[in-house]
């Protein structure tokens, strides 16, 4: 039976909490940082620890240096009596779609979904090449803005865009982001000056690249009973997938992102009509790609939060996708919004999540 | 010193990893050392490069490996005017996708070129090999990629 | 071009040495505990739920997942709740075999720590034992464990299992 044939359990996002997001937050360690995120997403709701039924976050040691740093961020929580908990070495999103399958299940009917990350603690550059094949790629030392680069000279290339759309994306995200107060790059520059930034790695100017941040944000899910006890007005996920390319650069079209179409289509973006989408691109250029595969046109509010080019807290920076668009539709501002996270080298891997405001 | 204020230490995270390559990588890896490319052959003919150990699209084992290159085509690339300490050059490249010749996909290589202005997508470039003494079955056994027939 | 004498064989191995460098901080609760080591003091942290004191103290109770900001200054006695004597060498060994690695349940401490005992007999550690902290001189004390030269016992009667059994 495939993923769309089969019956999906509502799950709400019964709430969302973010730190703010800062260049260095450099004299808390992680279980500081990320105690005052649970405390607020639990408070939001008036629950406590002992309300869900199940935890899992989503990080990567590599950010801090050290092993079994998520292990550790568990003293944020409290779980002592013992507690069933998971990790996943990625951005939270992913985190929240094991929590989401646990649900579909009907293993449980709460979970708590957290991430962190500090991405000031090394050499970020040097950090993510170690992502790339250690045999073909790595040895090489290429870096993330390089890789990206690579990927925005082939899409213009393609005719599909040019560096003013680039730079017209980098301007709306930021001006946007002056009315999200934890976003961080928040100002208001035309795309005409932007396109004057000198280039970083060519084709990508500075205003192309996301900042350097350090965050955590989390997430409650809820099912059943406690979904509707918890939110006046749920917002549930209608349909959730996510799907991966290979990770040899030179084999995948980088101008085009068939796994976001995929996971689009398993998950029914097209169901409906999407009022609000949150994309995770790191990259300016990127927010074009994932627009075109997830079928989104003119109408689609995207990235009112600022999106990931006025606040990249690796680790959180997808799930706090999902969580503004959830905010969106708490508020009244959407009715049915799409949320996508991405991980891996130019767009590797996409996750795309469908919201629906409740009855 | 205020009793609250906060500590920060430089640490220093480092692994000597070693890791085996295979017969397919490792083969591979030897023909550069021996100044050459090879690619692996996919189910539906492909040649794949760097090759795979196993077909991206039936999973099978990967046929057989085939000489590729030396020479082939930029198709898409990027300008480094400020290289990063570990690129593998230090005076402005271009980081490259090129599909050699023979092969179906395209491979992650630097290019030796004196400008922005020498290369674009659709050049035709070269491999300089490190000197044969040099080469010790690894990427970098290319020291660059230059532009055919031009000034490098 | 390599001769049959020479030939090296097919390349097999790929060395990929990593090194990345960071900047560590071990937050505040913990500096908190480090700048009180510089001054040949051990505290700890209690929390406002379940009352108990940690030492050294992270910034949360584990338990109930709280922050812990009250500051508790502990005694330099504690109790030995277990241990272990190290006889077996290994590479970056800093100390004599054979020795005593024990955990210590310092005075109003609800956390024991690990510590090296010394000025007694390998076969004469027991669990139970009462120990005391000898520091580094005075001009040598920095903000780390190093500041603690090691326990050794004080002398007085071991103390009560029941003081202890929770700590196990």
């Amino acid at each position: 039976m495939s993923a769309t044939a089969r019956a999906v359990r509502p799950v709400s996002v019964a709430s969302f909490a973010q730190s703010q997001n800062v260049r260095k937050d450099d004299e808390r360690n992680e279980v500081e940082g990320l105690m005052p995120v649970i405390a607020e997403v639990f408070g939001n709701i008036g629950i406590t620890k002992d309300d869900v039924d199940f935890i899992c976050s989503g990080s990567t040691d590599y950010l801090i240096g050290g092993p079994f740093s998520f292990v550790m961020a568990l003293d944020a929580v409290g779980v002592w009596p013992p507690r069933s908990e998971s990790h996943v070495e990625m951005d939270g999103a992913w985190a929240l779609y094991e929590a989401w399958v646990l649900l579909q299940e009907g293993e449980i009917d709460a979970a708590l979904v957290y991430s962190f990350g500090r991405s000031s603690l090394g050499d970020l550059n040097e950090i993510l090449t170690l992502q790339l094949d250690p045999y073909y790629e790595a040895p090489l030392w290429p870096d993330i803005v390089s890789l990206s680069a690579l990927q925005a000279r082939a899409l213009l290339d393609s005719g599909k865009a040019t560096e003013a759309d680039f730079a017209e994306v980098a301007s709306r995200s930021r001006r946007d982001a002056l009315a999200n107060p934890k976003a961080q790059v928040r100002k208001d520059v035309a795309a005409e000056v932007l396109l004057q930034d000198d280039y970083v790695v060519a084709p990508l100017r500075r205003h192309a690249l996301p900042p350097i941040t350090d965050g955590a944000a989390a997430i409650v899910l809820a099912a059943g009973d406690r979904a509707t006890a918890w939110s006046e007005r749920p917002v549930w996920i209608t349909g959730f997938d996510h799907r991966m390319e290979t990770h040899s650069l030179g084999a995948r079209d980088l101008t085009s992102s068939p796994s976001t179409a995929k996971a689009a289509e398993v998950a029914g973006v097209a169901a409906g009509k999407v009022d609000v989408a949150e994309i995770h691109a790191p990259f300016a250029h990127q927010e074009l790609i994932i627009a075109e595969a997830l079928g989104l046109d003119d109408s689609v509010v995207i990235n009112p939060s600022g999106g990931a080019l006025a606040a990249n807290p690796l680790m959180s920076a997808g799930l706090i996708r999902i969580g503004e668009a959830a905010e969106r539709i708490r508020s009244g501002a959407a009715d049915r919004a799409v949320a996508h996270a991405t991980s891996g080298p130019c767009l590797q891997q996409n996750l795309v999540c469908v919201l629906e405001g409740g009855a | 010193m205020a009793d609250s204020e906060v500590l920060h230490a430089e640490h220093r995270l480092e692994y000597p990893y070693s890791r085996s390559t295979g017969p397919v990588i490792g083969a591979f890896l030897t023909a550069l050392r021996d100044g050459r490319f090879v690619g692996a052959t996919g189910s539906d003919g492909r040649v794949i490069v760097p090759p795979t150990e196993y077909d991206p699209i039936t999973s099978d084992d990967v046929g057989e490996l085939v000489d590729v290159g030396p020479g082939g085509v930029v198709e898409s690339w990027a300008w480094v005017s400020r290289p990063l300490r570990k690129h593998p050059l230090q005076t402005p490249f271009a980081w490259a996708l090129i599909t050699l010749d023979g092969a179906d996909t395209a491979m992650l290589h630097a290019v030796d070129a004196p400008g922005p202005d020498a290369l674009s997508t659709g050049t035709r470039v070269t491999a300089r090999y490190r000197p044969a003494a040099e080469r010790i079955g690894s990427m970098a056994d290319v020291e660059a990629f230059v532009v055919e027939g031009g000034a490098s | 071009m390599a001769d049959e004498t020479t030939d090296p064989g097919p390349v097999t191995t790929l060395a990929t040495p990593i090194r990345l460098d960071f900047e560590f901080t071990p937050g505040v609760a913990q500096s908190k505990f480090l700048r009180g080591l510089e001054r040949a003091e051990f505290h700890g942290q209690r929390c406002s739920v379940c009352g108990k004191v940690y030492v050294p103290s992270r910034g949360s109770c584990p338990t109930d997942g709280v922050p812990t900001t009250e500051d508790v200054l502990l005694g330099n006695s504690g109790t030995v709740t277990t241990y272990c004597v190290v006889n077996v060498p290994f590479a970056g060994q800093s100390i004599e075999i054979p020795y005593i690695c024990a955990q210590i349940l310092l005075d109003g401490a609800n956390l024991s720590f690990m510590g090296l005992i010394q000025e007694i007999p390998t076969d004469q550690i027991r669990m139970g034992m009462r120990v005391e902290a000898v520091w580094v001189d005075e001009s040598e004390l920095t903000p780390s464990l190093a500041s603690v030269r090691y326990f050794r016992p004080t002398g007085e009667p071991d103390a009560d299992y029941d003081t202890y059994k929770e700590y196990l």
